[in-house]
């Protein structure tokens, strides 16, 4: 398991070293690749491996399984697409996606809530240099405000942290902050800090998913850094700050104040689906828009857990769905700006006539990622949205449906006229088309998720009934 | 003697917190950010006594809180030739006001949370709450980039000072951990300040308004 941990530091170091511009970017698809290979195994053995700083509970094996396959995926799009930038040195963006990976490995791994915390605030500091790869004025005003507002939001988690565990101290019980020993505790915990330090790890970690209302940084980031940083962001560090997210909820769950949590996770979910779903309608960039439909996932992600039920079991299936199909969008989308030199609707029209397979692989991700079948979103929003009308939250369930709708309307508007369509804007001289390294990834993600549509495998549905039955009510 | 010092650290350190929201020199700001840093790091020894990891935890705090973290952003002001005087959003009076009701509301809130019995004379959670509350102001209120940084600062002081309550629970590992983080967070934003100087040719946030709906 430990293994898994060691591979990307060395090949961190020596992208600091290797002095070819042209090569370095090989490290990721072999990072990328190897960790995969060693990641799929552990997910799917049935052993629990339980250590007392590491160990892999069925959460953390579904993130690790996203995390690990998307970096697989982005790893050899970035190949192919830092061979299209060659005047930019991309020494520093190599060396910080592998420590960026390392990171979100380490919190999908660690047992100890300092220790998730520690990896969680590390996501931060080393996707800031991917954020600014582009270096212009909007980059930079992108990454100062990511690193910002994130940063107070991992303070916050951090004295959300704090405050559990002085929950215990408070009464007079020993305690460390292993995830273990927080759950065997469970009922013994002082209740008003158990609450203050959920309330505090769930704007925390809620600010690095991009919850609303803690949401602002998430539509300028994703909206100037590469599309295969933006695939990352939005697939691979939203699932590791819900991980983290989750993390509390399994200590509210076993001091018996499940329903509190539930509560606060139905608010903010509900609050960051309106709003997403408000901002989408008529939105002109089409990266924006992407990033305004991750604040809308991660309100569904939270509004499953906060339903509770079949509907916790949907949330687990949507975390992977997202993931996948969000990473999708954003590759596909870098290679239309890339294509077109804009993101703006006024200059991207009929992409599929440009950019046949990147086009018509947005235009199939869109109607993913809006829930339309045979895609695996179809299928675990409905598993949410029947969760809700079962456990007698029809009122939720309704209004989740309407804002779905808008959603509909509000991405149909921008990506349909983009895709679809003549391609009026004149050919630079220097366009970029598709080539199979930047279309294969999206492409095979969007595949996974096509076939998680028609047939979700017996492993599969065992990893998200466990990774569910850690977020019950404990009896 | 412990006791005593206990009863006056909030006040220093709540008072410095004061100073920064109402001073216009950014000089001064930081100074008082370097003093109310090392002022925190004696948090640990007073609460859990002369120990290994109460004096690594004050030890790592005064180098990096009291010393270099500040002389790292003395050295960016100079190398920036940033101005002394902060520009505000609002004026330095009123946000002063709203500290000092913020630290008032921190006092009342704090009085409705059960502690445990050795804690209930040191006053550390309202002092945290306040700290926390100024570094928030700072953050949302000043203009510059480099204050921002210094509220930053500020928050992060406040939530060691509530750290140290449980710093018996923590790793010395974990703790290594957070304060190396928060070196390489100040780090981080200081070559993002030294870009955004080289960008707009001011260290002003106001034109990094582009981005937005």
């Amino acid at each position: 398991m430990l293994s898994l941990l060691i591979i990307p530091l060395p090949l961190a170091l020596l992208a600091l070293l290797i002095p070819s511009n042209r090569w370095r970017p090989l490290l990721l698809p072999v990072a990328g690749l190897a960790c995969a290979a060693l990641a799929l195994p552990l997910v799917f053995s049935s052993q629990l491996v339980v250590g007392h700083w590491f160990s892999l509970d069925p959460l953390g094996k579904l993130v690790l399984l996203v995390v690990s396959l998307l970096f697989a995926g982005c790893g050899c799009y970035g190949f192919g697409y830092l061979r299209m930038r060659p005047e930019r040195d991309n020494r520093v963006f190599v060396a910080s996606m592998l420590m960026f990976l390392f990171s979100m490995l380490l919190a999908t791994l660690s047992r100890h809530l300092g220790l998730l915390w520690v990896a969680i605030e590390a996501t931060t500091l080393f996707s800031a240099p991917l954020i600014y790869f582009n270096r212009n004025r909007h980059s930079i005003e992108a990454t100062w405000k990511y690193l910002l507002i994130c940063s107070v939001g991992i303070a916050l988690a951090m004295l959300g942290i704090f405050a559990i565990a002085y929950a215990a101290v408070n009464q007079g019980v020993p305690v460390d902050l292993q995830l273990v020993t927080l759950l065997q505790l469970g009922p013994k915990l002082s209740h008003p800090w158990l609450q203050a330090g959920f309330i505090f790890l769930l704007i925390g970690f809620g600010t690095k998913m991009g919850l609303a209302p803690m949401h602002t940084w998430k539509p300028d980031t994703y909206g100037e850094a590469p599309g295969m940083v933006g695939a990352l962001l939005a697939g691979g560090l939203t699932s590791v700050a819900f991980l983290g997210v989750m993390r509390g909820v399994q200590v509210m769950a076993a001091a018996g104040l499940m329903q509190s949590a539930q509560r606060s996770l139905l608010i903010l979910g509900l609050l960051s689906v309106a709003l997403a779903a408000v901002f989408m309608v008529r939105q002109p960039d089409i990266k924006r828009l992407l990033a305004y439909s991750s604040i809308e996932h991660m309100g569904i992600l939270a509004i499953g857990v906060g339903i509770g039920g079949a509907a916790t079991f949907g949330a687990m299936f949507h975390l992977l769905n997202n993931a996948f199909t969000k990473g999708s969008l954003f590759l596909c989308a870098g290679n239309l700006q890339r294509a077109f030199d804009s993101k703006q609707l006024d200059q991207v029209h009929g992409a599929i006539e440009r950019v046949p397979a990147s086009g018509t692989l947005l235009l199939l991700g869109f109607l993913a990622i809006t829930g339309s079948p045979p895609f695996g979103l179809f299928q675990s929003e409905f598993s949410i949205l029947r969760g809700a009308f079962s456990l007698h939250q029809a009122g939720i369930g309704i209004a989740l449906l309407l804002l779905l709708g808008l959603v509909f309307i509000g991405m149909a508007g921008t990506l349909l006229p983009a895709t679809l369509g003549r391609s009026t804007a004149p050919v630079q001289k220097k366009s970029f088309g598709d080539t199979p390294l930047t279309v294969l990834p999206p492409l095979l993600l969007l595949a996974v998720i096509l076939l998680l549509g028609l047939f979700l495998p017996e492993p599969l549905h065992r990893l998200f009934n466990g990774a569910a039955a850690l977020l019950e009510v404990q009896p | 003697m412990t006791e005593q010092l206990l009863q006056l650290l909030p006040f220093a350190v709540i008072l410095l917190g004061f100073y920064v929201l109402a001073s216009q020199r950014l000089r001064a700001c930081v100074e008082a950010v370097a003093l109310q840093g090392a002022l925190i790091s004696c948090y640990p020894l007073l609460l859990h006594g002369f120990e290994g990891q109460a004096l690594m935890l004050s030890g790592g705090a005064l180098l990096l809180k009291g010393i270099v973290i500040p002389l790292m952003l003395l050295r960016a002001m100079r190398k920036l030739q940033i101005e002394r005087e902060i520009e505000s959003l609002i004026g330095f009076i009123p946000t002063l006001v709203v500290g000092v009701v913020v630290a008032a509301g921190a006092f009342l809130f704090a009085d409705t949370l059960p502690l445990a019995l050795e804690h209930h004379h040191s006053l550390v959670v309202p002092t945290a709450l306040a700290t926390m509350g100024c570094g928030f102001l700072l953050i949302i209120t000043r203009r510059k980039a480099l204050t921002q940084v210094l509220g930053y600062l500020v928050l992060e002081n406040g939530i060691y000072i509530f750290g140290a309550l449980i710093s018996k629970v923590l790793p010395a590992m974990v703790e290594a951990g957070v304060l190396l983080d928060l070196l390489v967070a100040v780090f981080i934003m200081g070559i993002v300040l030294h870009q955004i100087k080289r960008e707009f040719s001011t260290l002003d946030t106001q034109p990094l308004t582009e981005l937005k709906e």
